[in-house]
């Protein structure tokens, strides 16, 4: 067998996708991806090709989500749900560390690292740009549990077949094609003659997960087939957003009166932020066991919709919801910039999907951008 | 994302200090001298930068450092009572062990002062943060112009570092005023926010610092009257405070328009934040 390299493309049936997942378990990877979940696709562990949403899809809205049937059988035939690929490098609720009581002296001893690493199966070009926002969030501050999960994490992307409603990659620059970052990239190729998948090695270790699993050669029309594939799923995005000077845009206008409209709808209930694949927000829990001798530190999600995350000396800073929605509005698109050199939003229209009162960010944006009040003109003395 | 985390330092441990001292301030702050015992000394820090202070089974919260940058054994820091944790903090006995992690953020430009006249202006437990700031500047007092402090707290008895304040006072070559908001027959000092005291402060407003430490409105009241007398807003400096979990920039509470306070703070330039200041609810 030719040992493959990384940008080689080739050509995996259907038929042959239990062998790719056996390979990856046989690798010691457990597989994670998308599946059907309490009416919505969600990410949980992928033991065989049926736990996938075979022939699902979903119709996706402003507050609105509705699992549909295809009338195909397609793995991967639906855009991004209310989960991403946080949960499994972020987890909600993370114990940090462990101490116990020694006299008068505590020894703080940290979490380990275990369980088996992870295969993220079915991460689309949004969610790579997502993972990659977050690597850098989390290196900065020198997190060790998620640099090992993330170091021992394997990315098998997919490249989307058909846009959400409320995706807007295009916009953001985040796809739908895949950047170079990953181990593979399946572009899923169905028609009536053919179920395949269109591979391309991205990292050594997917060349060595596809090393015992049957594959074709891929032609050149395959290769056009993944363009035009790409090219109709960038014509389809439900949402735009114009990105340019959104930085200076918003950070010059905190007292638009649209906040003010944005929190009279806003409901502060975080979902956008828990649904958001690069909120990185969280807070500390201390939990000392009913002896008192032995306490655990926890980290959990926190949002910056909630009252407490600003709360100084008993009282929050931002009191009204306009103010906490234009934290994290302008956060996500305008000072992320000052923080991380890129924006925080990578199109994939989850805040908007998951809102319960639908409030649209590309809306927002818009709104802010049509109608600019004057500039807050700096005092000069 | 390349290499394995192995190796890496954890930046939530905290590291055991013992409680070598517990000094009472006023009725609610205290002054708690750590020491780190058997582990490493404490790494050198930047006079306004804070600590991580950790209690077992109780929580963790952000404390400036008050002590002498010069002292390479302890870390010092004045607490006052203000929540749970505060608190706990305050109440702790000389023996008992607080987690230390830091020290973080930004600190005064000290070096920056350098040759010029030196304002420090201080409302309520501000004084602290700038302690070690004023403490280094008479270190090496003839490297600087004419050092004036304002100090304002609420009451006589809200005054921190008693003793020292009347030691500085004595000094020839530092002014040092003191006020309070409200205040007994029993008092004879100046009573009044702190801005009332600043027309008496003697300094060249075109070559000098400031460091401005203590609630937001004071700092912005206090940078406005020194504007005003000419002193540039890139020569005035605050130390901003946020709500804090991780002081790593990590968990996203300490935001300040695009800042991290743990980070890019707290202490700022003035010109940076005036517009955030007259911002409200950021």
């Amino acid at each position: 067998m030719v040992e493959l390299a990384v940008g080689d493309r080739r050509i995996l049936a259907r038929s042959d996708f239990p062998a790719f997942l056996d390979a990856l378990n046989k690798l010691g990877y457990r597989v994670v991806g998308p599946t059907v979940r309490d009416g919505a696709i969600v990410y949980g562990p992928i033991d065989r090709v049926e736990d996938l949403p075979v022939g699902w899809t979903e119709r996706q809205e402003a507050g609105k989500y509705r699992l549909e049937r295809r009338g195909d059988e397609a793995l991967f035939g639906y855009a991004v749900g209310p989960h991403s690929w946080k949960k499994y490098l972020f987890p909600a609720h993370e114990r940090l560390w462990t101490a116990s009581r020694k006299e008068s002296r505590f020894v703080p001893a940290p979490e380990p690292a275990d369980g088996p690493p992870l295969a993220f199966l079915g991460v689309r070009a949004c969610e790579l740009a997502a993972i990659a926002l977050q690597d850098h969030v989390f290196a900065k501050a020198g997190d060790v549990a998620y640099a090992t999960r993330r170091a021992r994490a394997l990315r098998i992307a997919v490249q989307c077949g058909q846009a959400g409603g409320t995706c807007f990659c295009v916009s953001t620059g985040t796809g739908p094609a895949v950047g170079p970052s990953h181990d593979l990239a399946l572009t899923e190729i169905l028609t009536a003659e053919r179920h395949v998948f269109f591979v391309e090695v991205g990292s050594p270790m997917g060349a060595r997960v596809l090393a015992s699993v049957p594959l074709g050669p891929a032609s050149v029309e395959d290769e056009r087939t993944v363009e035009q594939i790409v090219a109709r799923t960038s014509a389809s995005m439900g949402r735009t957003m114009v990105v340019s000077g959104i930085r200076d845009l918003l950070v010059n206008h905190p007292e638009h009166p649209r906040w003010e409209l944005a929190g009279q709808r806003c409901l502060a209930c975080t979902n956008c932020t828990m649904a958001c694949p690069t909120c990185f927000c969280q807070t500390t829990e201390e939990v000392p066991d009913l002896s008192g001798e032995r306490v655990e530190r926890w980290r959990r999600w926190d949002s910056c919709f909630n009252s407490a995350f600003s709360e100084l000396h008993g009282t929050p800073i931002r009191k009204s919801t306009s103010s906490r929605y234009r934290q994290w509005m302008t956060h996500k698109l305008a000072t992320w910039h000052d923080q991380f050199g890129s924006s925080g939003c990578v199109g994939c229209g989850r805040c908007i999907t998951w809102c319960p009162v639908g409030i649209d960010i590309t809306e927002e944006a818009a709104a802010i951008r049509a109608s600019p009040p004057p500039q807050v003109v700096e005092e000069r003395t | 994302m390349s290499g394995s985390a192995e190796g890496m330092p954890n930046p939530w441990l905290p590291v055991p200090y013992s409680v070598q001292e517990r000094r009472s301030e006023t009725p609610d702050t205290v002054t708690l001298v750590l020491a780190p015992g058997a582990g490493p000394a404490p790494l050198r820090f930047g006079p306004g930068q804070f600590n991580m202070l950790y209690l077992f089974g109780i929580g963790e919260v952000p404390i400036s450092i008050c002590g002498d940058p010069a002292d390479s054994q302890h870390y010092v820091h004045t607490i006052r009572s203000a929540g749970r944790i505060s608190d706990a903090l305050c109440r702790v006995a000389p023996g008992a062990t607080v987690g230390v992690r830091g020290p973080y953020g930004t600190g005064w430009p000290i070096r920056e002062a350098v040759g010029h006249d030196v304002v420090i202006v201080a409302g309520g437990l501000g004084l602290p943060p700038l302690r070690p700031a004023l403490l280094e500047i008479l270190r090496h007092r003839d490297r600087y112009g004419r050092v004036e402090v304002i100090y304002g707290a609420r009451s006589p008895k809200d005054l921190v570092y008693y003793d020292q304040i009347q030691a500085w006072r004595s000094r020839p070559d530092l002014r040092f005023q003191t006020t309070v908001d409200t205040a007994g027959h029993d008092w004879h000092g100046d009573v009044g926010v702190v801005t009332t005291r600043l027309p008496d402060a003697r300094f060249e407003p075109k070559d000098t610092v400031a460091f401005l430490c203590g609630p937001e409105i004071m700092m912005k009241l206090t940078a406005q009257a020194l504007v005003q007398r000419g002193v540039d807003r890139d020569a005035i400096w605050v130390s901003l405070e946020r709500n804090m979990k991780c002081a790593i920039g990590l968990c996203g509470h300490c935001q300040f328009g695009a800042d991290f306070v743990c980070r890019n703070g707290p202490v700022v330039r003035y010109r940076a934040v005036e517009r955030a200041f007259s911002t409200r609810e950021l």
